[in-house]
């Protein structure tokens, strides 16, 4: 699907996207460790290459190169969909966001913003299903918690996008944006943004709501089992996801590619890469909630917010003279 | 968009028959996911965007895993699948088998008939749906929603009974 207007064509648009995702993960993995250096005042990966930026190459060829095994008393058809599924969502997920009027593969989907939450519900499965077909405790475990989690900061995530669709009218990526170009819905619709962007952090199940895979009691949780490229899969899908989060936060609160002086990709870019760089701080500087703790937080805090901001956002439409 | 139309409601219909099959049940909830989200193209090719992505969020992505969750937590394991497969005799087949073929007589005089002609192909889009859920169905969404509460009311009440306990 072409935009009006585009000189790009659509599969030249899916081909260049998918490989400048696919690198920008795998670089992820290096800048994230050097940030994490950097924040815990220690050097981080510097010796393969300049600055440590062969290290991404090193770690890929370590991981091709390991038995690619599965488990005996593994459920093999399902251990083997589980990390597929991780990455297919996220990347899937990614092509409904319109990085510049041209660049994004079908940014003008009339039900955008509901496939984004379609695809990250439907990433649930490869954490639940990891952890359900490694017959293992701690897998179980993790997958159990996963479960949980992530369903719960669904609906948040989802409500808390209500009031975006409420001031802008449109479930449309592009229109979002270009229903922002005179104020950032961060302004108006700040306790959205902040619970977009929390539930954002359980859907990925970053630290500090890493509790599927917390290792202080669960071993490596739901992929405790995995190795080689299979473990590569759910990180790459991770890091896509970190990536896929923060770019969706730009496009509903920060105005997506509208910005002076510099042309609107470079502003999607700096804007998206800020909250990965958020996104590594908040690893780098927060300690993991226990579980209970972390799910009433949710279920008694975060819901009530959300119904009141949906609230308050309606009254305020319906009260005040809009330009409807 | 006809053929992916034919497509998904083909992948549907097998999707269910091996959901019906499989003696392990995360299998057959994982086919079931698979038969709901080709049912959720089926929607949005007939020009219900709004369907098929609701479809997807509510059933595949919110209440199916709420299944897996279940099934988890009950670990079912080879035990279950072995006794599962011993209920699937061939005699259990004859009841069902009834059933199905009323509705395939039913289809297939419809369809003689000319009674499954397509709907004329407008979009119904999110703003459609709410209106008419507010408007020509407001009784159906309210009884919903008292089902909905008593339904929260038990939960409620059944998580404390077993904290006290404690």
């Amino acid at each position: 699907m072409n935009h009006p207007g585009s000189i790009i064509p659509g599969l030249l648009n899916i081909v260049l996207g998918l490989a400048f995702l696919m690198a920008a993960a795998a670089l992820l993995t290096w800048v994230e460790r050097r940030l994490l250096g950097f924040f815990q005042d220690r050097p981080g990966p510097n010796r393969a290459g300049p600055f440590g930026s062969l290290q991404v190459v090193a770690d890929g060829i370590k991981l091709l190169f390991k038995q690619d095994w599965i488990p005996p008393f593994a459920d093999p058809a399902v251990f083997v969909l589980a990390p597929a599924i991780a990455m297919v969502t996220v990347m899937l997920a990614i092509a409904v966001i319109p990085a510049t009027p041209v660049i994004g593969i079908i940014g003008n989907l009339n039900v955008g913003l509901l496939f984004f939450l379609a695809m990250s519900g439907l990433g649930v499965y490869s954490v639940v299903l990891a952890g359900w077909s490694s017959n293992n405790k701690f897998s179980l475990l993790g997958g159990m918690r996963a479960a949980a989690q992530m369903v719960s900061y669904e609906v948040f995530m989802g409500l808390s996008l209500v009031g975006v669709v409420m001031l802008s009218g449109s479930f449309n990526l592009t229109d979002i944006i270009h229903s922002q170009r005179h104020l950032w819905y961060v302004v108006p619709q700040f306790i959205g943004f902040v619970i977009f962007f929390m539930g954002g952090i359980a859907e990925t199940h970053r630290l500090p709501f890493d509790l599927p895979e917390g290792e202080s009691e669960l071993g490596a949780g739901f992929h405790t089992e995995y190795s080689g490229m299979k473990f590569g899969m759910f990180f790459v899908g991770e890091y896509i996801g970190i990536i896929l989060v923060s770019a969706m936060t730009t496009v509903l609160f920060l105005g997506g590619w509208y910005g002076p002086f510099l042309p609107p990709f470079m502003w999607f870019g700096i804007k998206t890469g800020f909250f990965v760089a958020f996104f590594i701080l908040l690893r780098a500087a927060l300690p993991r909630p226990r579980y209970d703790q972390f799910m009433s937080f949710g279920w008694k805090l975060l819901l009530p917010l959300t119904l009141l901001n949906i609230l308050v956002t309606g009254a305020l439409i319906l009260g005040l003279p809009g330009p409807s | 968009m006809n053929t992916t139309f034919e497509i998904s409601a083909v992948v549907a219909v097998l999707a269910t028959l091996m959901m019906i099959t499989r003696p392990s049940a995360v299998h057959a909830l994982l086919y079931l996911t698979v038969s709901l989200l080709a049912a959720a193209m089926v929607f949005f090719v007939l020009g219900a965007p709004f369907a098929a992505a609701l479809e997807v969020i509510i059933y595949a992505g919110a209440i199916m895993v709420l299944f897996v969750f279940i099934i988890m937590m009950l670990n079912i394991g080879d035990a279950a699948a072995a006794l599962e497969s011993t209920w699937l005799q061939p005699s259990t087949w004859i009841g069902p088998s009834v059933l199905a073929l009323l509705l395939a007589i039913e289809l297939g005089s419809l369809a003689v008939t000319g009674g499954l002609a397509r709907p004329a192909g407008s979009v119904v889009n999110a703003q459609a749906v709410g209106l008419a859920l507010i408007g020509p169905y407001m009784l159906a969404v309210e009884i919903a929603s008292f089902l909905l509460l008593a339904a929260l009311v038990a939960a409620f009440h059944l998580g404390r009974a077993v904290m006290r306990e404690e």
